[in-house]
């Protein structure tokens, strides 16, 4: 790990003037990722500017409904806070999905939406390839162990593309499912970013893997009000029971309105290099019966365009058949 | 999206891409250095910001002074800024009942109870653990009286070679705490148990994940907590 300056920020204004006249100073919220990126040597701040003290560790719900969540809530508190639990059960169980509870009780919710993908060829320094960490080396897992990487988003078929790599967050993709906004905050004001556009597809750029700028700060996320309490599942399919990431997880989220779907969420993870959520598949469902035919359709649209690799077309396969449970069992009224 | 004005996107790529080329020829020269010898590879023009970048890369440690409180106890310390909590603890301070296990997050053998959450050590950095009550598991016991989750482990023998074992134990305090103010773990969504979950051997082994046993003495971990919790609740 290389040295850095440590320093902490009293207020957001603090910590926007720290991030903006200290060149390669990154934000400190639960350090899960980042601590864990600079003993690896893939992150070297020159200076971290901890967060961990700013007000902004509320959830609160406007009469609307329109909920808002600090950026600085932790994972743990977040899923288990009473209007998450009783307005937004996808995001509460997407989000007790992940990590452990140690991890959970750090993890804040602005960091997990910058939480960076666990590419065996990224992790370790060791692999001299590697777009996302090297720019232009090239990808060690297109030709090398790919059974965890991405079937979606990663380009056309004929191009080669510059990283496979998959986002690794469950939070993320139950807030794309969700429709949530992502409010942030820099030297010259604050803005808003719907998270469908707020994580990045790779491109020829996959080292720059969101739209905040390294001088803005997130502070919250805002979620509309909730329409799909009722019947909604998170799915995650992974290699163990507990502790691992996803090799395919579904957040399926439906509005039901007597046997037919209003309106809905879906959207997938461990499958793409951002939460992928499908707004065909939402599209196809609205004004559907939810019964298995109409699910299915919905799965077989939602991987349209999989590309695979050498050990991962499984991941097609159980992706669809992941979206006709998580759907089958939204639409039962099942918890996660 | 409120999309940042062009210039602005544009100016951030490049300051990536600049910080991205750099990167690229640090390790370049650390490789070339090390495979060809500096002296053949100081000709290439980003072989110069490579040894500035890497100069800066090895700037002097930061030390900083702060004050940890640990088990009741305050102790000022001047330390790197890189120093973890967990190294604190068992380099500087001695209390070497927490352990490194994988030092990255994953084995939970250095669990820690910061502010009433148990937390990964090896992960907290000393400095922002200032101003936290920090218990470790030399500070469970009172005087020769075990923590009940102590006793509990010894009584169900959770433990073979004991390295997981002070993590186990801090993990599994905290748990009870969960358990009592009724959070919630996935097992409890699965299972419909959303008020209140009972500590099911599922749940236990559920809430128990974050830590990992090489001897695998998992099921005497969970009797241990199960006799933890029932004594809890009597």
């Amino acid at each position: 790990m290389n040295p850095f300056h440590y320093q902490r920020a009293k207020t957001t204004d603090d910590a926007i003037h720290a991030i903006t006249t200290t060149r390669g100073a990154k934000f400190l919220g639960g350090g899960t990722n980042l601590v864990d990126l600079m003993k690896s040597n893939v992150e070297h701040p020159t200076a971290l500017i901890d967060i961990n003290h700013l007000s902004f560790t509320q959830i609160n719900s406007d009469p609307d409904g329109t909920t808002t969540i600090g950026a600085g809530v932790r994972n743990s508190d977040l899923a288990n806070h009473e209007i998450i639990r009783k307005h937004y059960p996808l995001l509460s169980q997407a989000v007790l999905n992940g990590a452990s509870a140690q991890l959970r009780n750090m993890a804040t919710t602005g960091g997990n939406l910058l939480q960076r993908t666990r590419c065996y060829y990224f992790v370790d320094t060791s692999f001299s390839q590697c777009n996302k960490r090297t720019p232009g080396s090239g990808c060690a897992a297109i030709k090398g162990f790919n059974r965890i990487h991405a079937i979606l988003g990663t380009g056309g078929n004929s191009d080669e593309p510059s990283c496979i790599a998959t986002n690794p967050s469950d939070m993320s993709v139950a807030l794309a499912a969700l429709q949530a906004t992502i409010h942030v905050q820099g030297p010259r004001g604050k803005r808003t970013i719907p998270i469908a556009d707020f994580h990045l597809l790779p491109g020829t750029t996959p080292h720059i893997e969101t739209s905040l700028k390294p001088d803005e700060l997130i502070t919250a996320v805002e979620l509309p009000a909730s329409k799909f309490a009722k019947h909604s599942y998170y799915l995650k399919i992974r290699d163990r029971q507990s502790y691992a990431f996803a090799l395919v997880s579904v957040a399926a989220a439906l509005e039901l309105e007597g046997q037919i779907i209003k309106s809905a969420g879906l959207a997938l993870g461990g499958v793409a290099p951002k939460p992928w959520r499908s707004a065909e598949a939402e599209k196809l469902l609205t004004g559907a019966t939810p019964n298995r035919e109409a699910f299915r359709k919905v799965a077989d649209l939602a991987v349209t365009g999989a590309k695979t690799y050498e050990h991962n077309a499984f991941k097609v396969e159980l992706a669809k058949q992941s979206i006709v449970r998580a759907l089958t069992l939204a639409a039962q009224g099942a918890q996660a | 999206m409120s999309h940042p004005p062009c210039t602005d996107q544009d100016e951030w790529f490049e300051q990536k891409t600049s910080v991205a080329d750099t990167e690229i020829s640090r390790r370049t020269f650390v490789k070339s250095a090390s495979v060809l010898g500096a002296g053949v590879a100081t000709g290439i023009p980003q072989i110069a910001a490579a040894q500035r970048t890497r100069q800066a890369a090895t700037a002097a440690p930061q030390m900083a002074p702060l004050t940890l409180k640990i088990n009741g106890e305050l102790h000022a310390l001047t330390l790197d800024t890189r120093t973890t909590l967990l190294d604190a603890l068992r380099e500087y301070l001695h209390l070497t009942g927490s352990k490194k296990g994988c030092d990255h997050g994953q084995c939970g053998a250095c669990t820690v109870i910061l502010d009433g959450r148990r937390v990964n050590s090896c992960l907290t950095l000393a400095a922002s653990a200032e101003g936290a009550e920090i218990t470790t598991v030399e500070g469970l016991a009172h005087g020769e009286a075990l923590h009940p989750v102590q006793a509990a482990f010894l009584e169900h023998d959770g433990f073979q070679c004991g390295y997981c074992t002070p993590g186990q134990i801090c993990s599994a305090v905290a748990l009870l705490e969960e358990n009592r103010r009724g959070d919630l773990s996935a097992v409890s969504w699965q299972t419909g148990q959303t008020e209140n979950p009972q500590l099911t051997d599922n749940e236990i082994r559920e809430r128990m994940s974050g830590n990992i046993c090489r001897c695998a003495a998992y099921p005497n971990i969970v009797a241990a907590v199960r006799a933890a919790a029932q004594g809890a609740r009597t």
